[in-house]
């Protein structure tokens, strides 16, 4: 950067330029933020009579020792440790498959893409119906169609065992195109040249994806991992319209369980313990994301 | 020229293509075919056939959604609320973008960098603290504390700001010697030569607005101020249950949306592969 000389100095209009993005991220983002952090070490609640003290650790100890929580923190582990390679792999199989200049591509594209413009709360009301208990329900009529006949009517968001699994599935159905439009994207970056030198020198084609699409694709890869984790702590829409948490916690997430924490209960402060303990999932996986690119740009 | 496909292999990737469409295709279908059957035949079709044929087709459940819930109103709060959050946004984060990358000024980096640091916070990290200060403040259910907090976005900034520094130079230069203002230079040249990243802004913001569901469920109380996501979720759990009127809100939620990507789909597209540069 250049240093800012008495000439040049553009320091009035710039102020003026960022002061209202500025003044509303300090308001609403640093502050609220710095506040939490604070207040996670306190005992407020909305509308409480009691003072304010400074209570340590104690918040944390409390959620740590709240069995609904940690089923909060297990589910939203397993939903990223499902959701994250399924989806990953099923947007990167359609990218490819798009890839190849076959006609109609638009129209397929346009389809895959379609249910990312469909609004949360919409698509978990639509998948109530889906996944309807009984023979009826369309969820349990393909499955015993695709078993002959083998499957028994379940009702899945009831069911302690298939609640997570079906708000995954419909998750993997919204998500899936956003994620395939920008692996899409990566793969039309990639030099047609190093392709069809790669096939000159002999290579198959599945050499050619590993060898020369893969690494072309790792940077866009690692950014849609990075996003489609970060949504899987994230989680909260599906599960608060489908399930409430339920059955016996069985899809209850870290944001379920702070907003319940907030809403029914009023504790600001433990709810705010909650939000760190989220910041600090969501830093973790952003600094490995970072630490992955810059490992990969100095192996190039 | 790419690289010809053998044809078992071309018919092998338009098998595959057409069964991924079809069930990418499904439940939307059965949402629109749905919401024009009479109520009581929704659910004990849904599994069949006969769930995708609208025989017996009429507009019943249409009217009733205007009969049971004020649907034009959350409309009109959810249309409001969005495009607010998206003109301001594109407004207020471009013109920060712009002094970010071109201007000389005291603590610039700084400050960007406080701004690059910001992007990692989503709104869930500060749902809790923003809820408390707008509890105390008596903001719940109004317009106010749906919008003021989210106009400022460091995600938007960061995009304009990377979009901007590869402007070249020379489009500002002759206009800053001839003494216009820096307002002046922004709106007359930069903006015209800047629709792309505007329009990426714009989609991802729309997108992200018009579903919110989290944070307008903790703020709003009555229907007053209510959104479509939160309207509809409501809808759902007001009884009697009625499968098909319950489609017909969301069919008519989601067609408008869905009327603007199928025109603008090229931006849509552009805009959410406009996200994944950084990686």
């Amino acid at each position: 950067m250049r240093p800012v000389s008495r000439l040049n100095d553009q320091t009035p209009s710039a102020l003026l330029l960022v002061g209202p993005a500025l003044i509303g991220l300090l308001l609403f983002v640093l502050l609220p933020f710095l506040f939490a952090l604070l207040t996670a070490f306190t005992n407020l609640r909305l509308g409480s009579p009691l003072p304010l003290e400074f209570v340590e650790l104690k918040q944390f100890t409390r959620i740590f020792n709240d069995p609904a929580f940690l089923q909060a923190l297990v589910n939203n582990l397993l939903f990223a440790l499902v959701v994250v390679p399924i989806q990953t792999a099923l947007a990167l199989g359609l990218a490819l498959l798009l890839n190849q200049g076959l006609r109609g591509t638009a129209i397929y594209r346009t389809l895959f893409f379609m249910p990312v413009v469909f609004p949360m709360s919409l698509v978990a009301v639509v998948w109530i119906l889906i996944y309807a208990p009984g023979p009826n329900g369309m969820m349990n009529n393909l499955l015993d169609l695709l078993s002959f006949g083998q499957w028994q009517p379940r009702d899945f968001l009831r069911d302690p065992l298939l609640a997570l699994p079906a708000i995954m599935l419909l998750s993997i159905w919204q998500g899936a195109g956003f994620q395939m439009v920008i692996l899409l994207a990566g793969l039309q970056a990639i030099p047609q040249e190093l392709d069809e030198a790669a096939a000159l020198d002999g290579a198959g084609r599945w050499q050619r994806f590993l060898h020369v699409t893969l690494p072309q694709l790792r940077n866009p890869l690692i950014f849609v991992m990075l996003i489609t984790t970060i949504l899987a702590f994230r989680l909260f829409d599906q599960v608060q319209i489908m399930t409430r948490g339920g059955p016996n916690n069985a899809t209850t997430t870290v944001m379920y369980e702070m907003v319940e924490t907030v809403f029914t209960r009023q504790q600001v402060a433990r709810a705010s313990a909650m939000t760190v303990v989220f910041f600090l999932l969501v830093l973790v996986v952003t600094w490995l994301q970072r630490r992955l690119v810059r490992q990969i740009r100095e192996v190039e | 020229m790419r690289p010809q496909r053998s044809r078992p292999g071309m018919i092998l990737s338009y098998a595959l293509l057409s069964v991924l469409a079809l069930l990418f295709l499904t439940p939307v279908v059965m949402m629109l075919t749905g919401s024009l059957k009479p109520d009581e035949r929704v659910l004990t079709e849904a599994g069949t056939l006969a769930g995708f044929i609208p025989d017996q087709a009429s507009l019943q459940n249409y009217t009733d959604v205007f009969t049971r819930t004020d649907f034009l109103g959350f409309l009109i709060n959810s249309l409001f609320i969005t495009s607010t959050i998206v003109i301001c946004g594109l407004l207020v984060n471009a013109l920060a973008a712009y002094a970010f990358a071109r201007l000389h000024w005291r603590g610039r980096d700084l400050l960007f960098n406080l701004v690059l640091a910001l992007m990692i916070l989503p709104l869930e990290a500060i749902a809790i603290p923003l809820f408390y200060g707008v509890s105390l403040l008596g903001l719940r259910d109004t317009y106010l504390a749906q919008i003021l907090p989210f106009i400022a976005n460091a995600f938007s900034i960061y995009l304009f700001y990377s979009f901007f520094i590869g402007l070249p130079r020379e489009l500002e230069e002759a206009a800053r010697l001839d003494g216009a203002s820096t307002l002046r230079i922004f709106f007359s040249i930069i903006l015209p030569n800047s629709k792309p990243v505007f329009a990426s802004v714009a989609i991802l913001s729309f997108l992200m607005w018009w579903g919110a569901y989290l944070w307008p469920l903790m703020v709003t109380i009555g229907p007053e101020v209510r959104p479509l996501p939160v309207a509809i979720a409501a809808f759902y759990t007001l009884p009697p249950l009625q499968w098909g009127d319950i489609l017909a809100f969301g069919v008519m939620m989601v067609a408008p949306v869905l009327l603007v990507f199928l025109l603008f789909q090229r931006w849509f597209v552009r805009g959410v592969a406009a996200s994944g540069i950084k990686g």
